[in-house]
């Protein structure tokens, strides 16, 4: 007689702990053939504030990481993912392995196109600038703060990672709502991002229904970004909502097809989204 | 961290202390700026290429807010007159965006030039319609603005340059652009030269009690022989910019103002797809540490608040200053304000000028009024205001509390608010404690001190041992609630653009 | 510069504070965009030319030299029958050896008075005695006003102590003479020190006594940058201690306009008691003519030729 696996709760990750609703609720996830994987976490309002608390209270330190360690340690996580390729595809389902090894590569590669750039986006982002005077005058950048981020529906993986790398490279954290319909493959990014050498609170990802959590991420005043895919209703609750604290809205539209698998998915403009500049002056002068 | 011991020489006070007298032994004649600002006294948009009054007939008077007489009558678009204006501006599109970016520089570069010959008389111009000092106007706003399309005209045909890993840069396509009060021309300046250097059109709207020079300018962009729409002014009010934020041809909205108004805006083009950057209010800490070049400090802190009669988005309004030094430093700002002279706009002599309009003026009493009420010690120099027109004296509050609305509020006037702090970190925390934050000033002689500061403030722009300083290629703007996009720069093409 | 950056120095700026070079420029601009018009202009003119100490220090200065600087000092405007157009300047400047000279020219209560380098001037590299003989001989000569100069070396070294010490020296040299204490600002190059300095001097002066530039003898000499250090130093002493010191830039102020300007500081600084002879001077000689021709041009409303006035040196 075959062992009878023991199945896993499924729990988000937030704060740099495993966690599930504080309000309790789940949904069942079933794979294609309609077997349950789990109840996974219908995350609430309030989940999505403790986790911006989290976000917030992790972030001078990451920002203070040197550039050098944050490039590093998304290194260590690709390095994680790569290891554990078996895993995530199995998590990816119901994509056949072939695709879901392809979104799992991806993934990886995406972590370290963005590794690299954490020491040099600053010399292509910044600038020394000539001004009409005795003054030294340079612009660099800085991170946003909390950026939210809400994932497609599509490409549960790499999308979602495509959206977070290029917020936490320059020292911004995420609060991210994975894909509603194919949430787990974050939930087991959540169980790597805890055994890479990320600080707790960089990440968080949480799991639940865009309608129920979408106009929380519209009105939370400490959310200095939102950052993803959204469609048209969306988007204008999203932006109206963002009036309020004068929020950065970098939403894609759904219907806008990206194809998160290539290279225009990537890059240096994405970093450059979630950044803030700031001009420094200092006269010359002995 | 500790604050380092105060300077003997600072601290000691005889009990009757010595006192300099800032009287009129040499009292300064009247010395008015004559050139003649060239108005007329009916002004009509610009839309199209031409000048054409409002479809439905509608104007409105700009007035002098130092004497509170009308200047000249403006037209008031309303919908219809967007309509057309955005209209226009689609037609100019194709050609002007086709055009190589040498020929489009060169029309800035025209743009620049025919200013810097006409320099005196928009100085006048400005001053006479927004109250600022003649000075300020002839040595700051006019040249400045100059300078800005100097700048971007060498950008037109180097755009690729300025977005490492691009291949195709972009125009988005008809930008509406509207601009505030303070610096008419030079918010102009900060709006047209990216927004054409890029390949974009335009319309513009500038503030209801500030048009004229936008509109004097619109006789510039004709001896410039600027192609038909590709700028076109519309003028008026809230309203007028309603319609300018509502058209459906409008790629992207540029403003500069309030964050209310900003905040209006968002929500006006949510789910749109209309870009957007925003420009908005400041509360800025300008931060004094007790080892600072204690002159220059003091002199940068007047500036950073009187310039402009702290219509300034980025002054310097909230002085916070080490313990140690306070008294020293209220008693040397207060002998430095008697040496302040407040009036007539239009006198070469004049530091202070008049308040830009009586709403203005009445939002300020009503702010002081309540710094006041809050338990504020309030300080104004003996000065004479003119009888006519929109005046207040310059203001220092001691005794602010951060909790207080002079330390929270942007009061877009002569006020400052002063507060102490003891440590670094206390310092950075007060400095941080707003939603605001577009600029911030540091003054210390510890230069790892200032990168520090520099580092940890959340502000867009940093001035360390100096302060309202700007240039075109200077990035400018904000974080958190002071808006989003900069301006200036490298950084601020990238606004106006597609990247590909 | 390396010289300077002593602890000595490091200390003493840490109490005096520090100047920022690019702040006091800015400062100073302001100043001459002042627009100085009719009975206000008149005002400073006329006043200018009240604070002139007219210099002639040349090695082939003679005593009918001297005279005729005394004549035109008393009576600048040689048209002027009343001495009522331009008052008499405030000092004649010279070598010691012509203090003798200017006396008997000016008589012995002239309104203008007679000040004298001394102090192995410019250079002070003489002994202290041979300096304290110097001062005490162009006194005993009829000196009013004594121009020393710092021991520079001294300043560089850090010395602050021996620098004090010997203006206090020459101070006590002086007996009744007021003392015009020279930082020769060109030599200590940056305004840090020329702060530093101002308050060594500062704190050892009476009231009445000045400190003042440069000696002219060297490449640049007063500019409205050390003017403004060092009036901020006077304002800073004065509201210390009580004790109110007078300022004198001299060297390279030759034109009306920029008299004006140094004056226009000076009001804003110091405020109404400091627009006085007693308190601001200039150094200068080609000044006081140029003075002459603006008010002659406020007078008449016609521009003026150099040579109309006397002692003028341009003769094109």
């Amino acid at each position: 007689m075959p062992r009878l696996p023991i199945t896993k709760t499924p729990k988000v990750y937030v704060g740099g702990a495993f966690i599930r609703s504080e309000s309790g609720r789940t949904f069942p996830l079933r794979d294609a053939r309609g077997r349950l994987i789990g109840h996974v976490p219908q995350c609430t309002r309030k989940d999505l504030r403790n986790a911006v608390e989290a976000a917030a209270k992790a972030g001078p330190g990451w920002a203070r990481r040197t550039a050098y360690n944050r490039g590093q340690i998304l290194y260590r996580l690709a390095e994680m993912i790569e290891a554990r390729t078996g895993e995530l595809s199995h998590a990816l389902a119901p994509a056949s392995n072939r695709a879901a090894a392809r979104e799992v590569a991806a993934s990886v590669d995406r972590l370290i196109h963005y590794a690299g750039w954490a020491d040099k986006c600053e010399q292509a982002l910044g600038s020394v600038n000539s001004v009409a005077g005795p003054f030294f005058n340079f612009t660099t950048s800085e991170p946003m703060g909390v950026i939210g981020v809400i994932a497609p529906a599509e490409c549960p993986l790499l999308a979602l990672i495509s959206l977070i790398a290029p917020a936490i490279v320059t020292g911004n954290t995420v609060v991210a709502l994975a894909s509603e319909p194919q949430p787990y493959p974050a939930i087991v990014l959540g169980e790597m991002l805890a055994t890479s050498d990320l600080p707790g609170g960089v990440i968080n990802l949480l799991t639940g229904l865009r309608r129920e959590l979408l106009p929380t991420f519209a009105s939370h005043a400490h959310l200095r970004a939102l950052s993803g895919v959204a469609n048209a209703e969306e988007r204008t609750a999203l932006e109206r909502g963002s009036a309020d604290s004068i929020r950065r809205v970098r939403l894609r539209a759904d219907t806008a097809r990206t194809d998160w698998f290539a290279d225009t998915a990537q890059g240096l403009s994405m970093i450059r989204d979630l950044v803030e500049f700031k001009t420094t002056w200092h006269p010359i002068g002995a | 961290m500790p604050s380092a011991p105060a300077r003997s020489v600072r601290r000691r006070r005889t009990p009757t202390a010595p006192e300099l007298i800032f009287g009129n032994l040499w009292e300064f004649d009247p010395s008015p700026e004559t050139a003649d600002p060239k108005l007329k006294a009916q002004y009509d948009l610009l839309i199209d290429g031409r000048f054409v009054p409002a479809r439905r007939g509608a104007r409105f008077t700009s007035i002098n807010p130092a004497n509170e007489k009308a200047l000249a009558e403006v037209a008031l678009a309303d919908e219809s007159d967007v309509a057309d204006a955005y209209a226009a501006a689609a037609r100019a599109f194709p050609r002007w965006s086709r055009l190589p970016g040498s020929e489009r520089g060169k029309y800035l570069f025209r743009l620049a030039r025919l200013l810097q010959d006409r320099a005196r008389e928009f100085a006048v111009a400005e001053t006479l319609d927004g109250g600022k000092p003649i000075r300020e106007s002839r040595d700051f706003d006019v040249p400045m603005a100059a300078a800005h399309f100097f700048y971007h005209a060498g950008w037109a045909d180097k755009l690729t340059y300025a977005f490492p890993g691009a291949r195709h840069v972009q125009p988005l396509g008809v930008v509406g652009q509207i601009i505030p009060w303070n610096f008419p021309l030079l918010m102009l300046a900060w709006k047209l030269a990216p927004a054409l250097a890029t390949g974009n059109t335009v319309v513009l709207k500038p503030a209801e009690t500030t048009s004229l020079t936008a509109l004097k300018f619109a006789e510039i962009l004709q001896e410039a022989e600027l192609p038909p729409g590709v700028v076109n002014i519309v003028t008026g009010a809230g309203a007028t910019g309603a319609a300018v934020v509502a058209h459906p041809q409008a790629a992207k909205i540029a403003f500069t103002g309030s964050t209310e108004v900003g905040r209006h805006i968002m929500r006006a083009t949510a789910g749109t797809g209309k870009r957007l950057t925003l420009e908005l209010g400041g509360k800025a800490a300008n931060i004094l540490f007790d080892d600072a070049p204690l002159d220059q400090a003091i002199e940068g802190v007047i500036n950073g608040i009187f310039f402009n009669q702290g219509h300034v988005c980025c002054a310097g309004s909230r002085l916070l200053v080490q313990e140690g030094i306070a008294d020293e430093v209220v008693a040397r700002l207060t002998l430095r304000l008697r040496s302040l002279r407040v009036g007539d706009p239009l006198d070469k002599n004049t530091d202070v000028g008049a308040i830009n309009s009586g709403e203005q003026l009445a939002r300020i009493k009503r702010l002081v009024a309540a710094g006041v009420r809050e338990g504020a010690t309030l300080y104004q120099p003996p000065c004479a205001l003119p009888r006519k027109g929109f005046y207040f004296p310059p203001t220092l509050f001691t005794g602010v509390q951060q909790s207080h609305r002079i330390a929270r509020e942007e009061i877009f006037g002569p006020v400052l608010s002063i507060l102490t702090f003891r440590t670094v970190d206390e310092a950075i925390e007060k400095a941080n404690n707003t939603a605001y934050g577009l600029s911030a000033g540091v003054w210390t002689d510890k230069g790892s001190r200032i990168l520090k500061l520099s580092t940890e403030l959340k502000a867009g722009v940093v001035w360390a041992n100096t302060y309202n300083k700007f240039d075109p290629a200077s990035p400018f703007g904000g974080y958190k609630e002071s808006g989003f996009g900069r301006e200036g720069g490298r950084h601020g093409l990238a606004d106006y653009v597609t990247l590909s | 510069m390396s010289a300077v950056r002593t602890l000595a120095f490091r200390r003493f700026l840490h109490e005096v504070g520090p100047v920022d070079a690019v702040g006091v420029e800015e400062r100073v601009a302001k100043y001459g965009t002042r627009s100085i018009k009719r009975q206000a202009k008149v005002f400073g003119l006329k006043l200018a030319a009240s604070m002139v100490d007219l210099t002639t220090l040349e090695g082939k200065d003679t005593p009918g030299k001297v005279a005729a600087l005394c004549a035109k000092a008393l009576r600048p405007d040689d048209r002027d029958d009343g001495g009522m157009s331009c008052p008499p300047v405030a000092a004649v400047c010279v070598y010691p050896s012509m203090v003798a000279a200017a006396r008997r020219a000016l008589g012995p209560r002239s309104p203008v008075r007679i000040a004298s380098v001394a102090t192995a001037f410019p250079s002070g590299q003489a002994p202290l005695a041979t300096r304290l003989a110097e001062v005490r001989a162009a006194v005993g000569a009829g000196a009013d006003e004594i121009d020393m100069v710092i021991n520079r070396g001294a300043f560089l070294s850090g010395e602050f102590t021996r620098v004090g010490d010997e203006i206090s020296a020459v101070r006590d040299a002086c007996g009744q003479a007021a003392l015009k204490v020279i930082l020769e600002t060109s030599e200590l190059e940056t305004y840090d020190a020329i702060r530093a300095a101002s308050f060594i001097a500062l704190r050892r002066l009476r009231p009445g006594d000045f400190i003042k530039t440069s000696t002219g003898k060297t490449s640049s000499n007063a500019t409205l940058g050390n003017n403004q250090v060092m009036l901020d130093a006077i304002r800073d002493h004065y509201l210390a201690s009580g004790v109110a010191i007078g300022m004198k830039p001299a060297g390279g102020i030759r034109t009306a306009k920029q008299a004006l300007t140094f004056l226009i500081a000076v009001k804003e600084t110091l405020g109404d008691a400091w627009l006085t002879n007693t308190r601001y001077r200039f150094g200068a000689s080609s000044l006081l003519n140029d003075l002459l021709r603006q008010l002659e041009k406020e007078r008449t409303g016609a521009y003026q030729a150099p040579y109309r006035f006397s002692e003028a040196t341009e003769s094109y």
